[in-house]
């Protein structure tokens, strides 16, 4: 079946069982750049589901690339607690002042619920109305923050660094609420039609909380959400680099793990074949500056040190190309992956 | 490896397991033997950078960079208080987070740079107008600027143009998370140096600071 043109879906899932497809999946992780093809307002744009379906259609008829993309913005999740948004017009809105200003306030932390959220109920019109356009030929990729990453967002990263290391008890009940509504969030996202669910976590990254404590903490809460879900999910650590830890990310559960451009990618790839499928590593800051001949050569150097025997998807590192990258570029990466990603 | 690299290993080690107690001895007894600051630059400077390299290399995480530069900052602070005659006043140093929420990369720069020796003044989070309007009204001599987004790394090329046509000619060393992605940027946005972690930041000021007294 190699030689045959395969559906998004088909190529995608032969490639997450460890088998070559006939070209190398590519996913092109936009969120912002939809507003660019409606001539909307980045604000505007995340405002209405209809915008978000017309826009992710569009930006695939334009660049080919196997899946469906129907994150808003992470700072959502943020939001669905009570925390304020900051709209800019060339960068994804970013999360405010946090909720939680002193530790004590996690006591009174409620979990929010997800149909009478409207930022979470707008993504989920997102992913139904994409569902409906794609049916099962496309894989949709729903997105949550996980509950060990979350509180940077939720009470700052200097606060939460602390409470992690100084107060074990508000500590855990920080995690027993955030564990709650992520289950709650990624099963949403399966029944409106979400294909996976990606767990961004980038704490789980040894450049962020070391490994010893990771162990004892987040691993377990990934452990226990991955375990809840009603679906396959990936494990993103955006961008934070993955090596010394992606084995045991592959254990509690997930089919596939972002790897970092700091990450050296045939080792990666060596230590996740055949157990779990890398997506990566594509720098999308860097991107900004590359000309054609360059997006080429870096996916070819992406395809030979990752694609052999399938369990590959290329990708950019983080899960979002950044607003500035220019639809040259994107258009340049398309053709490559096109012309060099092909398995037979 | 000599006498004081492998006091300012172990310092660094008491550092990474937070070991406060134990640092603040290593410390009391340096200073028993140098006056404060040759103290500071003999343990904690290099300590710092023994844990900048270990990030780098993967084998410390942020969380201990972070809690290990409080730890020198409050340590420096009983040796040096702020503004104390004996810290490194001159020339006026500022720090700034660049229309970003994210203040994490200026917290670690900043106690790192205190518990260097240095003082400098802390502007919080502003615009780039904003930013070049207090370092001429303040005659900053070198800028430490932070950011963790892309866009808010770009608009470092605006602080640069506002500070050039105000005639000014202080120095921009710029770091955080875009720039350690793209090694190429901080030419780019008009810097005159970055740091891809805060014992970097440390030494690019110790250059601009020798420049400046030529
Ligand atoms: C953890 C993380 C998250 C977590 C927490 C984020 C947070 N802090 O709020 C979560 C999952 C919530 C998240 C979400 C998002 N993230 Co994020 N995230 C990261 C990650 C992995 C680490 C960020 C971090 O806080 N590091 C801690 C700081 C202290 O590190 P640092 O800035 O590198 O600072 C060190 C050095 O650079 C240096 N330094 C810092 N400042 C200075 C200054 C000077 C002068 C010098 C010399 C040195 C220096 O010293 C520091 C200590 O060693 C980075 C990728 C990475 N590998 O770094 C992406 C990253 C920051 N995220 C990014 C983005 C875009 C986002 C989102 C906007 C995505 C979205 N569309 O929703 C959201 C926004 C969240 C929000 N706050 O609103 C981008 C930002 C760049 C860009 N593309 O614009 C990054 C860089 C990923 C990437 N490769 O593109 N993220």
């Amino acid at each position: 079946m190699s030689n045959a043109e395969m559906t998004s879906m088909e190529r995608v899932l032969t490639t997450l069982s460890h088998r070559e497809p006939d070209r190398v999946p590519f996913f092109l992780l936009l969120t912002m750049h939809g507003a660019k093809e409606l001539g909307l307002s980045i604000r505007e744009y995340f405002s209405q589901a209809k915008y978000v379906i017309e826009g992710q259609c569009r930006l695939r008829a334009k660049y080919h690339h196997d899946c469906f993309y129907p994150l808003l913005y992470g700072a959502a999740e943020a939001e669905a607690f009570g925390g304020e948004i900051v709209w800019y017009e060339d960068g994804p809105p970013n999360s405010g002042a946090p909720v939680l200003k002193k530790p004590e306030d996690i006591l009174a932390l409620q979990v929010p619920v997800v149909d009478k959220t409207p930022c979470l109920r707008r993504m989920l019109d997102v992913i139904s109305g994409l569902k409906e356009r794609a049916g099962d030929t496309v894989p949709i990729i729903g997105v949550v923050i996980s509950p060990f990453s979350l509180p940077v967002m939720q009470m700052g990263f200097a606060a939460y660094i602390e409470l992690l290391y100084e107060q074990p008890e508000l500590f855990a009940r920080l995690m027993a609420v955030n564990q709650a509504f992520c289950v709650a969030w990624a099963n949403a996202q399966f029944r409106a039609g979400a294909t996976t669910v990606c767990y961004f976590d980038p704490l789980a990254s040894p450049d962020m909380i070391s490994p010893e404590i990771y162990r004892r903490t987040g691993l377990e809460t990934a452990r226990h959400c991955l375990s809840c879900f009603n679906g396959p999910a990936c494990i993103h650590l955006g961008s934070g680099r993955c090596l010394a830890m992606v084995e045991e990310l592959a254990k509690v559960g997930a089919v596939a793990a972002g790897v970092s451009a700091l990450d050296d990618l045939a080792a990666v790839k060596a230590a996740c074949k055949g157990k779990i499928t890398v997506a990566g590593n594509l720098n999308g800051i860097e991107m900004r500056r590359w000309t054609p001949t360059q997006a080429e050569a870096k996916v070819k150097e992406a395809i030979a040190a990752a694609a052999a025997g399938g369990g590959f998807i290329l990708t950019d590192n983080h899960g979002e190309i950044p607003w500035q990258i220019s639809d040259e570029t994107l258009l340049a990466i398309s053709e490559a992956v096109q012309q060099w990603g092909r398995y037979s | 490896m000599t006498a004081a690299d492998r006091s300012s290993e172990i310092f660094a080690d008491k550092l990474l397991v937070l070991d406060r107690i134990g640092a603040e001895q290593m410390l009391v007894e340096a200073r028993a033997q140098d006056a404060p600051l040759k103290a500071v630059e003999r343990l904690v400077v290099p300590a710092l950078e023994e844990i900048g390299r270990r990030w780098e290399q993967g084998s410390a995480a942020l969380a201990q960079v972070y809690m290990s530069s409080r730890i020198c900052e409050e340590l420096v602070d009983q040796l040096l208080p702020p503004s104390s005659p004996e810290r490194i006043l001159r020339p006026k140093i500022g720090i700034a987070l660049l229309d970003d929420y994210h203040a994490l990369g200026k917290t670690i720069v900043c106690a790192a740079l205190r518990a260097s020796g240095y003082e400098l003044c802390d502007y919080g989070r502003l615009t780039a107008p904003e930013l070049a309007k207090r370092i001429c009204r303040d005659e900053v001599k070198i800028v430490l600027i932070s950011t963790l987004m892309l866009r808010s790394a770009l608009q470092i090329k605006q602080v640069k143009i506002l500070l050039v046509a105000a005639g000014s000619a202080t120095k921009i060393i710029v770091g955080g998370a875009p720039f350690r992605f793209d090694p190429e940027l901080w030419k780019e946005v008009g810097a005159d140096a970055s740091g891809n972690n805060a014992a970097e930041a440390v030494r690019a000021v110790a250059r601009c600071v020798e420049e400046l007294a030529q």
